[in-house]
């Protein structure tokens, strides 16, 4: 079983679940930047949700079929088309052997996610099939897809016209809040600085890659202080410290930076506050222009928020088998 | 005569120009083929480059150089002669 990449579309690459617990030498977890669309693609054509999906970018590849496979496409709001028509999303489809799939122009959300039953059969790396692109390692030969290659997918059994009711479909809005748990260097901002941070909403730029999303809008103030040895004359930096994945940190006071699943894993600059890890694939899916604002949870909530998130997941899977 | 809207694909910030001591890509008036290239798109630190699509003559740009696009936004109108 093997699929050709015709075109490789934006920044397509192999991601799965990810590879937790090599955070502290340095390397991320990496995987799926919507972990709940990319566990959709794979509960939709019969794999378990641990198999590798293909992430792109804003842009779809175009891909040719070798062999007949079921396959499902999930995460951001595009024209699907199977030899050039419209095949549904959020549904398992049938794939024959030399058939094309491609997309069209994004409408909404960032991210596409495409399963095909077997899954992207990638060798695992540290327990995962997702690339981590600035280690060269993990997803089709440690890089994003090329035009040329030729992904191996695994033997599996989907079912084709498998649907989620609507309600387990998300939508992508142009508008959104983001909810952060303060910390640990929050304490450093004026009132000023806070409310500004909080208050008013960011605009999310082009800068925003699986390493890190930055945002433009307002300016964040700073208590004076005489900087620590160690730290930058910047009153941004910190002493060198160790970055969560959500981590939002504001290098100059001027463009918040939330770290996603490729981020680095530590450096100088104070986080502000990190994003609940049930809204991070709704910062994955964030195209640039998108208005966000960041509401204050405490950890409770987000432990809440977090217990929520995997019931919906836990219904998804549930709806399609 | 016909009128071909030039889309870009992806978000980002739009260029007219390869480089910026380089010259224009095209200006308005100009005649391009379809594979022809009359932008860049920077997005996630890549460039993209967007292609006229049609052959016909440029009538105009319909955003600005440094402008923040979004996919689907029509960046320059081209006359086809088909």
């Amino acid at each position: 079983m093997a699929i050709e990449v015709l075109e490789p579309g934006l920044a397509t690459s192999v991601q799965d679940r990810g590879r937790p617990g090599y955070y502290n030498v340095g390397v991320p977890p990496s995987g799926a930047l919507d972990l709940y669309a990319a566990a959709a693609a794979n509960a939709l054509v019969g794999n378990d949700v641990t198999a590798g999906v293909l992430e792109s970018a804003y842009m779809g590849p175009k891909l040719r079929f070798r062999d007949a496979a079921v396959v499902a496409v999930t995460g951001a709001v595009v024209p699907v088309l199977l030899n050039g028509q419209e095949a549904p999303r959020w549904e398992s489809f049938e794939v024959r052997a030399g058939d094309e799939l491609s997309f069209g122009i994004l409408q909404a959300g960032a991210r596409i996610y495409i399963g095909v039953s077997g899954g992207i059969d990638v060798p695992l790396v540290l327990g995962s099939r997702s690339l981590y692109a600035l280690g060269a390692f993990g997803g089709f030969e440690g890089r994003p897809m090329q035009a040329g290659d030729v992904l191996p997918v695994g033997a599996g059994q989907g079912r084709v016209g498998v649907r989620l009711p609507e309600g387990l479909i998300p939508d992508y809005p142009k508008e959104l809040a983001v909810r952060v748990v303060l910390g640990l260097y929050d304490y450093r901002l004026t009132d000023e600085g806070m409310s500004s941070l909080i208050d008013r909403p960011w605009k999310l730029s082009p800068v925003a890659d699986r390493i890190g999303f930055r945002y433009s809008g307002n300016t964040l103030k700073w208590r004076e202080r005489k900087q620590p040895f160690g730290a930058g004359s910047d009153p941004s930096n910190i002493t060198d410290a160790g970055y969560p994945v959500g981590s939002i940190q504001v290098p100059g006071g001027v463009e918040p930076i939330i770290l996603h699943r490729d981020a680095v894993s530590g450096g100088g600059y104070a986080m502000v506050g990190t994003v609940i890890s049930a809204d991070m694939d709704v910062v994955g899916q964030s195209a640039p222009g998108t208005m966000t604002r960041f509401t204050p949870v405490t950890l409770d909530q987000a432990l809440e928020a977090r217990a929520v998130y995997r019931a919906r997941e836990r219904d998804m899977i549930a709806a399609t088998s | 005569m016909g009128t071909h809207n030039v889309q870009t694909p992806i978000p980002g910030v739009f260029y007219r120009r390869p480089a910026p001591d380089q010259a224009e890509y095209a200006a308005p008036g100009d005649i391009v083929t379809a594979d022809q290239t009359i932008g860049l798109v920077e997005v996630m630190k890549q460039y993209a480059e967007i292609k006229a699509g049609a052959d016909g003559r440029v009538v105009s740009f319909e955003v600005d150089s440094e402008a923040i696009i979004g996919p689907g936004d029509v960046v320059a109108v081209i006359e086809t002669s088909a």
